[in-house]
């Protein structure tokens, strides 16, 4: 399991290519790869975005994703999980989250990844703060409604 | 008894405090909850029922006593993804 904050832009297929290859001991154990990678969209409520500043709180923000995969290991059996997060600015088109687990079989990587997704969104202490073409900025409220 | 508190995110635009994100230690009467340390910060400024809050990096309510040295958090709702 791991988990990085990272406040600079990262690939999210090179990092999951090094990380699966680093998991050579696990060769043959997993039938099962799920991964998520969310996006920065330049659109929100209806207003075109140029650019976002993700804010977080180090040490909780950790924690609580460490707990998040903990309790997904004990539940979907996962073999391995990695989540990245990015902080700082951000442009659109930058990946802002990668969600990557290794299971036995299909269901519980889908369902897995999905369940760290969903509580990440929901409790992980991250905030968004957009800057509308134009020049205001503004704090997202809340994250769109999109599952 | 000292406490650490740090506000977040549109938590600290409200505040008012650009000290970036660690905040003040304050001084509280031995027996004390979130709720007075809100009370004690915000100088009459209302608490959204949205809002979160953060005992030693947990999640708690408005009830929670707090205890010397302990660090409370007050945040808006998350973002993240």
């Amino acid at each position: 399991m791991k988990i990085v904050i990272d406040s600079t832009s990262f690939d999210p297929w090179r990092v999951l290519d090094d990380y699966q290859k680093n998991m050579s001991d696990l060769d043959g154990q997993y039938g099962a790869t799920a991964v998520f990678i969310g996006t920065m969209r330049d659109f929100n409520e209806g207003d075109d975005v140029s650019e976002m500043f993700l804010e977080h709180y180090p040490g909780m923000t950790e924690r609580h994703l460490e707990n998040i995969c903990l309790q997904a290991t004990g539940e979907y059996q996962l073999i391995e999980s990695l989540v990245v997060h990015r902080v700082g600015a951000i442009k659109p088109n930058d990946p802002i989250v990668l969600v990557a687990v290794w299971t036995a079989h299909r269901k519980q990587a889908f369902e897995a990844c999905r369940e760290i997704m969903e509580d990440l969104k929901s409790k992980a202490p991250f905030w968004k703060k957009e800057q509308i073409a134009g020049g205001e900025d503004r704090w997202v409220e809340k994250n769109t409604k999109g599952y | 008894m000292s406490i650490h508190v740090k506000f977040f995110a549109s938590m600290r635009d409200l505040m008012g405090d650009d000290r970036d994100i660690d905040a003040a230690v304050v001084e509280q009467q031995e027996i004390s909850t979130v709720d007075d340390i809100w009370n004690y910060c915000a100088e009459g400024k209302k608490r959204s029922d949205n809002v979160l809050v953060a005992v030693n990096m947990d999640y708690v309510d408005g009830q929670t006593l707090v205890k010397e040295g302990d660090e409370v958090a007050f945040f808006p709702p998350v973002t993240g993804g």
